[in-house]
């Protein structure tokens, strides 16, 4: 091979996926910078504002009289949490079932599962809504966290029998050897095993369920239980929109994502991958 | 080993489903089995018949019917349908508004991502580094926040404009134009590519490298190994991406929703918006109903129409017999 051909293309290679790197990053950059800008420099083309206004951050905390941002971080934290333990312990457990054990009628409801992950939501979003509404439990965080603990959703359970699938059955069998249920061998060898692949769960049911706008706004219609995303809502429709402060919010309001994806980014693209797309 | 920072890991392909057929045989359906089995996929199962079954077909007999939903339904046969397709302009609308939205961003969105994925598939020292980098919006992209974003970047003295105007070129208000509005939403649908571009990396280091090289001994430039072997190889998954980027896209909901609102003039008037419109605005639930029901049809023909179509196009490398 030649070297100095190949140094050569591995330099534009870089240049390359730098300046495309940038380019992809270029709104969230300049978003940074407008969250700090005044209302007036909001329509100069510059990036960086000339005197930060660190109050667009203070003021659009307590943009609504009644109550601030951290209000509605929390609430949304506090169903995040319940979304999470749910999609995270039911999904393993189907997922095993799925993976390991032989009952009747496996492979049809294998394929069921798969097939609702192709129903797209809106045929089913109308009866669920008059059932809770049927059932008292419009307007509260129930018809958003329930959901997850259903299995946590087909693409998790397709996801985990792909990961268990890969773990060698001779542990099944030697824990079997040494008397334990298939309860047991859940618990004590599978459980513990496939944490890896329950981070992605984690990460992607935490991330989607925060951009989940549709459900929120649907089921959530007091502002006391209003979630982070449904406040940004409630300051767009404000009569004069404070875009410095709401740019400000908006950024705080994905940090938490931001956050979580990069305390497990590792996990969370080769959870992706691992779904096993060929065969 | 190409393992740096984000790691695309080996995927498990059919030898181990091979064992599981074979041990399968072996096995006796016994009632413990049975019971285990139940027990395990139970949560699922029960959310299944509640949270699917139950609603679907509720939503089917409701179709049918005139729901105001403080009143009790009202039976009216295929009013709604006839009504849908005969009287309301704004369904044909809304329809072809979505089919112009799937249209324009499903291939966009799967070119886009298979060329960078096969950018990102190169063995380069800080590939973790770009692939993060590329991967953020699609991270974030389907926020609430991003949609405040790009209402802001594309308003008429937004940031759009004034970085053209460097150019000396006249921006126009890109929102409130009628004929550009739906071009910001699937620009900003195409920047959130990461997750097909994932896929497609994952397929591509799924791909022996012998193939490439004994094209290589052939003589075959880039361009031809791309088109003999990255192409056939990688249909399968460039299919499964087509198939759900469809589902997907048709159900678009939130970005019409806060940037455009379904304007101007409807030009923008997702099929999820009216949707969404009807059963929670008007509350006419009987006539939500019957648009899910349509839409179930159409996104249910156009896979089927996908899947038909995929045995002139998807290449399977054959597996002891099996298709």
């Amino acid at each position: 091979m030649n070297t100095l051909h190949r140094g050569y293309s591995k330099v534009t290679n870089h240049l390359f996926l730098t300046c495309f790197s940038l380019l992809m990053l270029y709104p969230v950059i300049w978003w940074v910078g407008a969250s700090l800008k005044k209302t007036e420099e909001m329509r100069l083309p510059t990036i960086w504002p000339e005197v930060a206004m660190w109050s667009n951050y203070s003021k659009g905390w307590n943009f609504s009289a009644e109550f601030s941002f951290g209000h509605f971080f929390a609430n949304t934290l506090m169903m995040e949490f319940w979304n999470v333990l749910g999609g995270v312990l039911t999904s393993a457990i189907v997922a095993y079932g799925f993976a390991r054990l032989h009952f009747k009628l496996r492979g049809f409801w294998f394929s069921i599962l798969l097939l609702t992950m192709m129903l797209p939501g809106q045929v089913t979003i109308v009866p669920q809504y008059i059932l809770y509404n049927n059932l008292g439990l419009v307007d509260s965080y129930i018809p958003l966290i329930l959901p997850h603990f259903f299995g946590g959703g087909a693409f998790f359970v397709f996801l985990l029998v792909q990961f268990i699938r890969g773990i060698p059955r001779d542990l099944d069998e030697a824990a079997k050897i040494d008397g334990a249920s298939v309860y047991g061998i859940f618990l004590r060898i599978i459980f513990p095993l496939i944490k890896p692949a329950l981070v992605t769960v984690a990460i992607f049911t935490f991330i989607w369920s925060w951009d989940d706008f549709f459900g929120q706004v649907l089921y959530l219609s007091s502002v006391e239980k209003f979630t982070v995303g449904l406040a940004l809502r409630m300051f767009i429709d404000q009569f004069e929109i404070q875009w410095g402060q709401l740019l400000a919010m908006s950024l705080l309001s994905i940090t938490p994502s931001v956050i979580v994806f990069f305390l497990a980014q590792k996990h969370f693209v080769e959870g992706i991958s691992t779904t096993g797309l060929k065969g | 080993m190409r393992g740096d920072g984000i790691g695309v890991n080996k995927v498990v392909v059919s030898k181990t489903s091979l064992l599981t057929r074979l041990s399968r045989k072996k096995k006796v359906n016994s009632y413990e089995n049975n019971l285990a089995g139940y027990v395990f996929i139970s949560p699922w199962l029960i959310g299944f018949l509640l949270l699917t079954v139950w609603p679907v077909t509720q939503s089917f007999y409701l179709s049918f019917t005139d729901y105001p939903l403080l009143a009790d339904p009202v039976w009216v046969g295929v009013e709604n349908y006839t009504k849908i397709f005969t009287k309301d302009p704004l369904f044909g609308k809304s329809l072809a508004v979505t089919f112009s939205f799937v249209l324009l961003s499903v291939p966009l969105k799967l070119f886009f991502s298979l060329m960078v994925a096969m950018l990102l598939n190169k063995s380069l020292k800080g590939m973790s580094l770009y692939r993060t980098a590329i991967y953020f919006p699609s991270l974030i992209g389907g926020s609430i926040a991003v949609s405040v974003l790009w209402r802001n970047m594309f308003d008429l003295n937004g940031y759009i404009n004034q970085v053209l105007a460097w150019f000396g070129i006249q921006g126009v208000g890109w929102i409130t134009n009628p004929s550009t509005a739906l071009g910001t939403l699937v620009l900003l649908n195409a920047w959130q590519f990461g997750s097909t571009m994932v896929i497609f990396l994952a397929g591509l280091k799924q791909i022996p490298q012998e193939l490439y090289e004994s094209a290589s001994v052939d003589g075959a430039g880039k361009f031809r190994k791309f088109l003999n072997i990255t192409l056939p190889m990688l249909s399968p998954v460039v299919f499964f991406n087509l198939v759900l980027g469809v589902i997907g896209s048709f159900q678009t909901f939130t970005s019409a929703f806060i940037i455009t609102k379904g304007g101007p003039i409807h030009s923008t008037y997702m099929y999820a918006l009216f949707l969404y419109e009807k059963a929670f605005k008007h509350y006419q639930m009987g006539y939500a109903s019957a648009l899910a029901w349509i839409l179930l049809a159409i996104v249910a023909s156009l896979t089927a129409i996908n899947f038909l179509v995929s045995r002139y196009w998807v290449f399977y490398e054959t597996d002891g017999g099996k298709k």
